[in-house]
């Protein structure tokens, strides 16, 4: 089965993914593509429902940049499992154009590439496996060391080391 | 060197957990070959055409004894007695079971030797100078930068998918040794007006099916941004890079398509947004606290003894062949710097023995601080020997068979492991390095003939850098037989060049005859103090063209 994993919780997904839709549902949350969010604009912002914008892996976030207060969910696309655009992407959202509402990882999403996405800023996933949370739990267990800082504010290496060096300097 | 904390320890210890979890997954056949390929790549784990292969990094060829007898006892225990050195500071076990992978990978981590990254979309090896930190002419150690680059690169998680493969190379001497005009990335450091030690950075050079040069994407980066520089070049690469075709996703495909300004625009762009957000900031203490890692070995106060040397060598025509050619000089008065080719007459290049491993482990324990040094042309380096030890260290290489005195010179060649071993290969690499190795055996004649590089690929991925080998020798398949086709003028150093075609490819046992035809026209042709580069640059293409092909049959083809 699929599920929704969001902030470590299975949570049932209250969005209709509508991207590439000929109609949106008369009522409720929905997600839409890039190319709705520009076409239909001012009437989706009219619905007055949350609203979720799904980018592709070629949708660069540039294009939604000014634009991220009226979402609730952003979802971005892995295609492949070895197309990696979006892990750039989601730190860009958080990072740079100070996203802070859902971001959800979507399509070929691999238990092994859990964890870097949730150091680029993710915090929803799709999982694909009989026991979603439980797979997901053991997967972030895999690793406890991070050289890298990220937008996550996980202490790196180098930050713990030089902790430890000011305690004990 | 630099040494593992806990940190670096409990990383390496949970990637191996993790692969050890999954190859039992693999085993178990809960997971296709398909779905485990990616994982096991990570790990440097490939299938061959008979088995699988390991691959091992040697962060940046720095190599303790210790890691030595480590590889030693991996090629004995696990494999058939021996290991191959690669052209980038890995090294390679050709004959490995993957259910012994894990328990191997177990073996390396104690010692501190890994395999991740060594394949994969993923920034590989940090590769740099095998003189680092004992070469005169370096302005400062490459491989402080090169460890910070390595930890940086570990795991990254926006940069493990990549569209491709990602090599970065560092020097810290203007006279490159580290070949960084052809990788994704060179470093080369430098000092600017005002006396500071900062980074040269070049970007879009490879090798492969489309050669390209690096391009200089930026002249002056300060020490503390490296990283971050590092990091804005990656996203540029990971958002823009090609991911329709894996022959046009390396990032020299993307540079040259968009342009090397267009491409300097974006990064500048993006390292000047990424000011205010989390990015890899390099405090000056923590490179102090790297450097301290790679600080001068206890040398001994001692002066150089040149007029010693010289008389051993003069009543030593063996050594004195070996001195000239195999010893480097060294920053320390009184020490030297030996080279040990792995390319004896007839041997496979970059081959050697478990026996040979320990025995120049031991070697390194008594004669170099119990350091060595893997260069990017498949020798090892001793590099540390005191001068007066040098004969003594001399004839026991010798008694190895590890002194072949060949550094640099025409029986010095690169090669890919080829059709032997490799799945992507189209023609047999190997039998035609031993062939040239063998037929050119004359040291003297060697030395006469001077400084020539030849480097062999079994296929036009290029692993044994064919287009930057002086004379290059490409393997390509034709209806079903093997050629090889030659370049001529080919060079990574300071002035990297692509070699040019020569002309029709040439069968196996044509190959030696045409270096022989080659070296001749060389030796006719050249002036006084020119290296064959130098010649080649000076008469061009024709008259080896006419030494090799003849005039009639060149127009005949023409």
């Amino acid at each position: 089965m699929t599920g929704l994993v969001r902030n470590g919780e299975l949570v049932e997904d209250r969005f209709v993914d509508a991207s590439g839709a000929e109609a949106l549902p008369e009522s409720g949350a929905v997600i839409v593509g890039l190319e709705q969010w520009q076409a239909h604009r001012d009437a989706l912002l009219l619905r007055g429902e949350p609203l979720g914008i799904k980018l592709r892996s070629d949708q660069m976030p540039q294009a939604i940049a000014g634009d991220i207060e009226h979402f609730d969910v952003i979802a971005l696309e892995f295609p492949k499992f070895r197309d990696g655009r979006a892990y750039s992407y989601a730190r860009l959202l958080r990072e740079r154009y100070g996203y802070k509402k859902e971001l959800r990882a979507v399509g070929e999403v691999l238990l092994e590439q859990l964890h870097f996405m949730l150091r680029c800023g993710f915090d929803a996933f799709e999982i694909r496996d009989p026991d979603p949370l439980g797979a997901y739990r053991a997967a972030l267990s895999d690793y406890t060391v991070w050289y890298q800082p990220t937008g996550d504010g996980r202490p790196t290496a180098m930050q713990l080391r030089r902790q430890r060096l000011q305690q004990h300097g | 060197m630099y040494r593992y904390d806990e940190f670096d320890h409990r990383l390496v210890a949970e990637r191996i957990a993790q692969f050890r979890r999954q190859v039992r997954r693999r085993l178990a056949g809960e997971i296709t070959e398909d779905q485990f390929k990616p994982l096991r790549l990570k790990n440097g784990v490939y299938l061959q055409l008979h088995a699988y292969m390991l691959r091992v990094n040697v962060p940046y060829g720095t190599l303790s004894s210790r890691q030595l007898r480590k590889f030693a006892h991996i090629a004995r225990t696990y494999d058939r007695g021996f290991g191959h050195f690669t052209t980038r500071q890995n090294i390679q076990y050709h004959w490995i079971r993957l259910e012994q992978v894990p328990d191997i990978l177990e073996e390396l981590a104690s010692v501190e030797i890994t395999t991740i990254q060594s394949s994969g979309n993923c920034v590989r090896n940090i590769t740099s100078d095998q003189y680092a930190g004992v070469a005169r002419d370096e302005l400062a150690d490459p491989r402080v930068y090169c460890e910070l680059l390595r930890q940086y690169s570990v795991l990254h998680p926006e940069f493990s998918y990549l569209p491709r493969k990602f090599k970065i190379a560092v020097t810290g001497s203007p006279n490159d040794r580290a070949a960084v005009a052809v990788h994704d990335i060179g470093l080369r450091m430098h000092r600017n007006a005002a006396g500071e030690t900062g980074f040269e950075v070049l970007v879009g050079g490879g090798l492969g099916r489309t050669p390209y040069i690096a391009h200089t994407i930026r002249d002056w980066v300060a020490p503390e941004d490296l990283l971050a520089y590092v990091e804005s070049i990656l996203r540029i690469y990971n958002i823009y890079g090609r991911r329709d075709n894996i022959h046009k996703a390396r990032i020299k495909i993307i540079v040259n398509q968009l342009g090397i300004d267009r491409y300097r625009e974006l990064v500048e762009e993006d390292f000047a947004a990424s000011k205010d957000t989390p990015r890899p900031e390099l405090p000056p203490d923590e490179i102090d606290r790297i450097a301290a890692f790679f600080a001068p070995p206890p040398y001994e106060a001692l002066d150089d003894i040149t007029d010693e040397l010289d008389a051993l060598a003069a009543g030593d025509a063996r050594f004195a062949r070996w001195l000239r050619h195999n010893v480097a000089p060294h920053k320390q008065p009184g020490y030297a710097i030996v080279n040990v080719t792995l390319k004896a007459p007839g041997a496979v290049p970059g081959d050697i023995t478990a026996e040979q491993m320990d025995a120049l482990a031991d070697l390194a324990d008594e004669y170099s601080f119990g350091e060595l040094r893997v260069n990017h042309r498949q020798n090892l380096v001793l590099p540390y020997v005191r001068q007066r030890d040098l004969h003594t260290v001399w004839s026991k290489l010798d008694a190895l068979v590890l002194a072949t005195p060949n550094l640099n010179l025409l029986s010095d060649v690169i090669s890919c492991p080829g059709l032997d071993y490799c799945a992507l290969a189209n023609a047999r690499s190997l039998p035609v390095a031993r062939d040239i190795s063998a037929r050119f055996v004359d040291v003297d004649r060697l030395a006469a003939i001077g400084p020539v590089t030849i480097n062999v690929s079994g296929c036009m991925n290029a692993c044994g850098h064919h287009h930057v080998g002086n004379i290059g020798i490409l393997g390509v398949d034709k209806r079903g037989k093997e050629f090889f086709q030659l370049t001529l003028g080919g060079s990574s150093d300071r002035n990297a060049a692509l070699g040019d075609r020569l002309g029709p490819g040439l069968a196996q046992e044509e190959v030696p005859d045409a270096i022989e035809a080659i070296v001749d026209r060389y030796l006719e042709l050249r002036e006084e103090g020119e290296r064959f580069l130098d010649t080649y640059r000076r008469v061009g293409i024709e008259p080896f063209k006419e030494a090799v092909y003849g005039v009639a049959e060149e127009r005949a083809i023409a």
